[in-house]
């Protein structure tokens, strides 16, 4: 993004303690009232819902905390396969964006030159268009006995995508297939603006220096380039997978039933079925699921100051 | 064989214009089915070109009126972030005090929370304390999950600020308010501007979190999910298609500002 005012350049400040300031209460009542509405709105609420997730009772009647952990089981036992599903979905987006963004952060960070500024509002300014008007325009796109499916029809690849069980028959929308599509399309920016930041960060003259060591470019690109975008990597597929999970737009707009992720099940048992300790305790699993896997992601990936 | 060199060459120039080809298509389909003439209900399949609903972008009930109200909304989730996080961002930056990592992570979990859990939990949270869905409820939530993005911005600017240029100042005896405003906001400014003009764009497109929390309000996202159910007029196509013209403008304008401002000051 453009900034309009430029700050004049600055000498590194120096390294070490903050400068000590008046008053031992200054930060605390910084803090205050942005912490006040986080606790309130953001951490109690997960509380109530650990606590109605656990009650037992009716609408008519009122509910009552009754420790019933069965909700758990049951609500695991009916809905495994939305959860599985919802992973699935997510991540083979994520893999899809990670494979799609690279070579356009790439382009951005060293190859665009006086096009860069051009291309980069073209990635933001989608994101002013609704982004359920954008879903909605994949109908338009995917549509049955249109260009696209038309043209995976001679090109045969709806055979093939229809043996893996991704589409069915000759169409292409209320598929696995359009699902993931929106799910890559409204996460890609997500992806491509960390890959972008860590990619620019990387100095110009290891390239050059690769390059005196006779290094081909497939090398530089393994041994160089990639390593040194980690951070973007890891952070992107974080940004990626995570929202894909809880997603239940693209599932419910270009999907079918069968295609129900568990932000499906999530949204109707809270706003139709109004089985609200069912509800509770499905987003609960699907919070302590994100998290653990989220946890081994970035013990493995080894870059635990992302924050 | 000279095409195959040419290919292995700019692989990535055309492998990123392909993606960005992706990413831009829907809304080419955006624009030109709002000048579509639907026969039926739903604007999915091209019929005849129409200038009609350009003419009248207002022509559908309740469409306008939601699109205010999530201006409204927006704007005051906006200031209530911007002030709420730019606070929290100085307090970070600027002071050792204790529990900063405990502060820290409550920042980033509302980042890192499916917004489904965070819509459903205070779902529940309101339904206890037996609240009145609407205006109010969404306007709380909005800030809720605005306030995490507003105060990286902002951090990320302070932090990289010279903390001399503000003793500087108090060496030339002035006050501390004095500081504040004359050195320490012009340099935080394009932090705080970034962070509220993306709050402003998330809470005006937020989808999931609204639809928990609105009770029988509806705000644009809402209206535009309750027509792919009912029908979709072209209307929505016209909003859409104007909102991403609007974007690109004020972009390309800040940046003809910006590249006049640093002329004249060389």
């Amino acid at each position: 993004m453009a900034t309009v005012t430029e700050a004049p350049p600055l000498a590194p400040a120096p390294e070490g303690k903050p400068p000590r300031r008046r008053g031992r209460w200054t930060p605390y009542l910084l803090l205050l009232p942005g912490l006040l509405w986080l606790v309130v709105f953001f951490a109690l609420p997960v509380i109530y819902q650990a606590s109605t997730s656990v009650q037992t009772g009716s609408l008519e009647e009122g509910y009552e905390v009754t420790w019933h952990f069965a909700t758990y089981w049951d609500a695991l036992s009916e809905y495994w396969p939305q959860f599985v599903r919802s992973v699935l979905y997510a991540a083979s987006a994520t893999v899809l964006c990670l494979l799609l963004g690279y070579p356009l952060a790439y382009l951005i960070a060293f190859r665009a030159g006086r096009w860069r500024n051009l291309i980069m509002i073209l990635v933001i300014a989608p994101f002013f268009t609704s982004f359920l008007i954008r879903t909605l325009a994949w109908k338009t796109i995917l549509a049955d006995g249109g260009p696209v499916v038309g043209a995976l029809d001679a090109l045969h690849v709806l055979d093939v995508t229809a043996w893996l069980g991704w589409t069915a028959g000759d169409r292409v929308l209320a598929t696995p297939l359009a699902v993931v599509c929106g799910l890559t399309y409204n996460f890609l920016p997500f992806m491509v603006l960390p890959l972008y930041t860590s990619l620019e960060r990387i100095d110009p003259r290891l390239h050059e220096a690769a390059n005196d060591l006779y290094a081909r470019p497939s090398t530089t690109f393994r041994k160089v380039t990639f390593p040194l975008s980690m951070p973007g990597v890891v952070s992107g597929t974080l940004l990626t997978f995570i929202p894909a999970t809880g997603d239940y737009v693209n599932a419910d707009l270009l999907g079918s039933t069968d295609t129900r992720m568990v932000g499906n099940v999530i949204q109707s048992q809270f706003l139709r079925i109004l089985d609200y300790p069912t509800a509770a305790a499905l987003s609960f699993i699907l919070m302590a699921a994100i998290l653990i896997m989220v946890t081994l992601y970035i013990r493995k990936s080894g870059t635990e100051d992302l924050v | 064989m000279a095409f195959v060199n040419w290919l292995k060459r700019h692989l990535v120039v055309i492998a990123g214009l392909l993606t960005l080809g992706y990413l831009l298509l829907p809304n080419v389909v955006v624009t030109v089915f709002s000048f579509n003439n639907p026969k039926g209900r739903f604007n999915y399949e091209w019929q005849e070109f129409s200038t009609e609903a350009w003419r009248d972008p207002c022509g559908v009930s309740g469409l306008c009126g939601s699109l205010t109200l999530s201006l409204q909304i927006a704007l005051w989730a906006m200031l209530g972030a911007t002030l709420l996080g730019t606070m929290i961002a100085f307090a970070l930056v600027r002071y050792r005090f204790r529990a900063r990592s405990a502060v820290n992570s409550l920042i980033f979990l509302p980042m890192a929370m499916p917004e489904v859990v965070m819509a459903a939990s205070l779902l529940t949270l309101f339904l206890n304390m037996g609240a009145q869905l609407g205006f109010w409820t969404i306007l709380i939530a909005h800030i809720m999950f605005c306030l995490s993005f507003v105060v990286v911005a902002v951090k990320a600017r302070v932090m990289s600020m010279d903390p001399r240029l503000e003793q500087a100042a108090q060496d030339l005896y002035a006050g501390p308010f004095q500081t504040f405003v004359r050195v320490t906001l012009p340099i935080a400014a394009p932090g705080i501007a970034a962070g509220a003009l993306l709050a402003f764009a998330l809470s005006f497109d937020d989808f999931i979190i609204t639809n928990f929390n609105a009770g029988s309000t509806v705000t644009f996202p809402m209206f535009v999910w309750g027509s792919a159910q009912r029908g979709t007029p072209v209307q929505i196509n016209v909003i859409g298609t104007a909102m991403f013209v609007i974007a690109v403008l004020l972009v390309l304008v800040s940046m003809a500002v910006g590249r006049r401002r640093n002329r004249q000051k060389a």
